[in-house]
């Protein structure tokens, strides 16, 4: 069994090698023609541009994506500067210069991957998931009879900030930046999934269809060995399918497949403030022009976050977002499930965390009000600044630095829930309601406690669970998303997440269960 | 002038919930003593950093400076000398401090029974943090392990050396595992998945001698039976005893343990004792004079607070409870369930082996009144239990309610119908369970 997994490690390995090695090659070479499709597509009207890209591309053959991006970002960079100076702001080029790039590469990649789609999706995803089953189904036998089964967590190098653990650090942040901020560098990978994309959407893979198919592919493995790890635990059999579901079907398919009939794609389950450019102008404008179906999203939209949320959140607690639906829930519960005793569990966190979550709340919301004041008004500029320059802000700080970068990218360092328990406007909201109005919580069962610091340990959000169960306290925290593993990992019993009525909910009596003090 | 301190020798859970129960209602200074480790751990997580579930850090159930907030003192020393009369302690480096009173909770020590070679290096309890240590250096060398007594941390001691891939055997007295706590069925369960986790269980099994090799540590053991076992640790887990020793020459008065008084006071003035160190000269009816368990440490650290606080309080515990975890089968236990029960004590006995799931009631066989339940596999709710023992209920009352009792997580598959059913044949009643109520389960809670 043990072989097996090694091989399984090794052919993962494998996989996982082809796949970054695909950045650094390929061909490229851009036609006229293709160049021609693309100036009348963009509406390029830069001269200076399209000379400077003829002269120095078209025709030519470029090896790896490096140098061809370079290439086209100074040729942007120097048409802009020409046309700022001479105030032709109609021939200044707007577009990201990467995501540009990314748009002439997809159509001048040639030769190899471009060629072998099918091959290449083989030996990169085909043989990580191979190896990494061939690594995870033996578990059913290694780790012995269905239990808690977290022996050596502290003395893995992946799961205790060992080398390996940076290692898978440098790797997820690197491919975050990447996926965020150079997509032109990672044109390859999205040929490997172009097939799967026209049979869904019809079109081409984006960067972000890439990302979205590998996340599900992810998520299914990595709920395979929950499945396998938690198989003495009927709660956490259900939770990740739940999650599972929900990631597959209403953020990946059922959005793809809303294109294809010419539809806005929209993920049903992704609640605003969480979804932050809900309220943008683009979206409210493409929503509006989509007819009934648009006008039944932007409903729809709205009576989720004012309805939906809360009233659900009143019956069972945050939990049914953020461990039961959500997508980045979704990817802490699997991918992140091996690195969820990493959080931080010091007061000192617990304070950074209310001023961090409720800062983001905040600056979602003034953000949103000067997105609609502007959409409404007409004005470009309230209270002297720029709606575009706050939506930046936060689109590159919150919506790309922190949830993707930090939020997954830390994993190893902070644990799985860093973007949920710092970050996400929504999180924050859910958990104003959980603390304040809901009949959840985590009952402590008497006077069992033994301060082992399972519970604490385990706590992917962070919570000192075992400082209120030692005290004889239900734990009714903001910011817990009810994963049930505090529970699971009890050794004595002693915690259950329940809804049960409101009136004392947060009763803290003297000293636990058991002595009777007269 | 500095008053002087109350000082509490040994930070386990007694002496550190005296402590801490004391500074919320008074500020005088408080000193504790231990030479163990600086500050408080959790001791029933020794076996968590083994397996590697936890760091020590972990174990630790307050952040470090939450001594130094509260202003609790804390000293790493042993003492050495009590001296009743000038209210002084001293250490062993020689240094002398003077008390306001005395808290004494020194915690166990692990029985030694005389065995040849019980010293010999590779041998050793598992107890404080220092055993911890100790048995880390030695891993590495360590293939075989021999565990010798059948209870709690003799179990525990069996996982942690499974869990690091060492082969274990395991020597039980008795003729199945805590056979003098848990009655035959449930013994016997444990038995089975105890084997199930590869250990080797020698039931029946005494040890005989441990013998060393060259180098003076340990080979091998034999058995009663003559049977040579070889091994490269021997882990002695029959039971622990009071750690007292530091009071042979004292004049505080003490048995098997540090005799106190039921306000747990000492026969010295302003000296008491308590957690497993303390012998109760009068024990609650039904209870032994010496619980050294996790809970009642606690219990009497938050009674000692009171007195020490102006309100002279008697230690009363409540209803016995409990609780273990054997491998993978959690235990809880309420109220009092005999092993070997003794009319009018009777039991009714469920249990899916297959699925690991077990539990016992105790009631009377005359009166019905439920006494005490065993838990294997199902967690139950500890305030309902203690509810339905304060109001004396039957065990028919009990039956009708186990919906209310059981406190698995969500989506679990409940037994209640299977268990019921079971007790109706076997007892010819009629019970229809009734519907969990949350009205039952949290009045009880708010009724508190």
């Amino acid at each position: 069994m043990k072989t097996l997994q090694k091989l399984g490690f090794g052919i993962f390995i494998v996989g996982l090698a082809v796949f970054c090695s695909l950045v650094f090659i390929g061909k490229y070479q851009l036609s006229t023609e293709q160049f021609a499709e693309v100036i009348s597509s963009k509406g390029i009207k830069s001269e200076l541009f399209i000379d400077a890209i003829n002269t120095k591309v078209v025709g030519k053959e470029f090896s790896g994506p490096f140098t061809l991006s370079t290439t086209i970002i100074k040729a942007i960079e120097d048409a802009n500067i020409v046309h700022r100076k001479n105030r032709e702001w109609s021939k200044v080029i707007w577009d990201k210069p990467h995501s540009f790039s990314y748009e002439i590469a997809k159509t001048a990649g040639t030769g190899l991957i471009k060629e072998n789609k099918g091959l290449f999706w083989l030996l990169t995803f085909g043989l990580g998931i191979f190896g990494s089953l061939l690594y995870i189904l033996p578990n059913v036998i290694t780790l012995g009879p269905p239990g808690i089964k977290n022996n050596g967590i502290f003395f893995n190098s992946v799961t205790n900030r060992g080398f390996l653990g940076w290692f898978v650090f440098i790797f997820l942040v690197t491919f975050y930046v990447l996926l965020y901020f150079f997509p032109d560098y990672i044109v390859n990978w999205t040929y490997i999934v172009d097939p799967i994309s026209e049979s869904l959407s019809g079109n081409l893979a984006s960067q972000w269809f890439l990302y979205g198919f590998l996340y599900c592919v992810v998520m299914s493995v990595m709920a395979i060995r929950m499945y396998i790890k938690y198989r003495n635990n009927k709660y956490q059999i259900l939770r990740t399918t739940s999650v599972w579901f929900f990631q597959i079907v209403f953020a990946f398919l059922i959005p793809e497949i809303l294109v294809r009939f010419d539809k806005p794609w929209y993920d049903f389950k992704n609640a605003f403030p969480l979804d932050y450019d809900f309220f943008f102008s683009w979206n409210l404008n493409s929503l509006i022009s989509s007819g009934g179906f648009g006008l039944f999203i932007l409903v729809w939209g709205i009576v989720l976050t004012l309805v939906v949320v809360p009233v659900m959140v009143y019956f069972f607690g945050k939990r049914w977002y953020c461990s039961w639906v959500c997508g980045c829930g979704g990817l802490a519960e699997t991918l992140g499930d091996p690195f969820r005793h990493l959080s931080n569990k010091s007061i000192g966190a617990w304070k950074l965390e209310r001023w961090l979550v409720h800062g983001v709340l905040a600056f979602s919301l003034i953000m949103t009000g000067f997105t609609l004041y502007s959409y409404f008004s007409g004005a470009q500029v309230v209270l002297g600044v720029k709606t575009q320059t706050i939506q930046n802000i936060y689109g590159f700080l919150i919506g790309s630095i922190f949830a993707g970068v930090i939020g997954t990218g830390f994993y190893p360092i902070f644990g799985n829930r860093v973007w949920c328990r710092f970050g996400c406007p929504l999180a924050a909201y859910l958990g104003l309601v959980q603390r304040f109005k809901s009949r959840f919580r985590i009952t402590t069962n008497g006077g069992q406690c033994i301060s082992c610091g399972n519970c604490s340990t385990y706590c992917e959000m962070g919570i000192d669970v075992r400082a209120y169960a030692q005290k004889g306290q239900s734990i009714v925290r903001s910011s817990c998303v009810g994963c049930g593993v505090c529970s699971a990992v009890c050794p004595r019993g002693v915690l259950k997440l329940e809804n049960g009525p409101l009136e004392n909910r947060t009763f803290s009596p003297e000293f636990p269960l058991g002595n009777t003090l007269k | 002038m500095n008053l002087p301190p109350i000082i509490v020798i040994g930070n386990g859970i007694a002496g550190i919930t005296a402590a801490r129960h004391i500074r919320k209602k008074s500020t005088k200074p408080i000193l504790i003593i231990s030479k163990e480790s600086r500050f408080f751990f959790s001791r029933t997580a020794l076996m968590y950093v083994y397996m590697g579930h936890l760091k020590w850090e972990h174990t630790q159930p307050y952040e470090n400076h939450f001594w130094k907030k509260n202003k609790l003192d804390l000293l790493e020393e042993t003492v050495t000398q009590i001296d009743p009369k000038k209210k002084t302690i001293t250490l062993s480096n020689e240094s002398i401090l003077s008390y306001d009173s005395l808290v004494l909770a020194t915690g166990s020590i692990p029985n030694k029974f005389g065995w040849p070679g019980e010293n010999i290096k590779g041998v050793q309890g598992l107890y404080t943090k220092q055993d911890l240590e100790n048995l880390e250096a030695l891993t590495p060398s360590i293939q075989e392990a021999v565990i010798v007594g059948g209870g709690l941390i003799g179990i525990e001691l069996a996982e942690m050396l499974h869990a690091r891939g060492k082969k274990v055997t395991f020597l039980v007295r008795e003729k199945s595992f805590w056979s003098n706590v848990l009655p035959k069925g449930e013994s016997e369960l444990i038995n089975k998945h105890i084997v199930s986790h590869e250990i080797e269980l020698r039931l029946e099994t005494n040890l005989s001698e441990i013998l060393e090799d060259e180098n003076g540590r340990v080979k091998a053991i034999r058995t009663d039976s003559g049977e040579i076992i070889s091994c490269q640790f021997v882990g002695l887990t029959a039971g622990v005893r009071p750690n007292i020793d530091f009071l042979k020459d004292s004049i505080i008065a003490t048995n098997r343990g540090i005799l106190v008084n039921k306000y747990l006071e000492t026969n010295q003035p302003d000296i008491y004792a308590i957690g497993d160190c303390a012998e109760q000269q009068e024990p609650v009816p039904g209870r032994r004079s010496i619980e050294a368990v996790w809970y009642t440490g606690r219990m009497m650290g938050e009674t000692l607070a009171r007195t020490l606080t102006g309100n002279k309080t008697a230690y009363h515990p409540g209803h016995w409870f409990n609780s273990a975890k054997f491998f993978d089968i959690e235990y809880q236990t309420y109220g009092l369930v005999a092993a070997h029960p003794e009319a009018p004590e009777t039991h009714f006995h469920w249990q899916d082996s297959s699925k690991n799931l077990a539990i016992t009631i105790a009631f009377d066989k005359n009166s019905n009144e439920f006494l005490g339940i065993n838990t294997f596999g199902i967690r139950m709710r500890h305030e309902v239990f203690d509810q339905m023992l304060s109001e004396k209920r039957s065990v028919f009352h009990v039956m009708e309610h186990l919906s209310d009792c059981n406190f698995d997580p969500e989506f679990f598959k409940s037994y209640e119908t299977e268990i019921i059913s079971n007790f109706n044949a076997v007892q010819h009643t009629d019970i229809k369970p009734k519907k969990k109520s949350w009205s039952r389960i949290f009045n009880n809670l708010i009724a508190k």
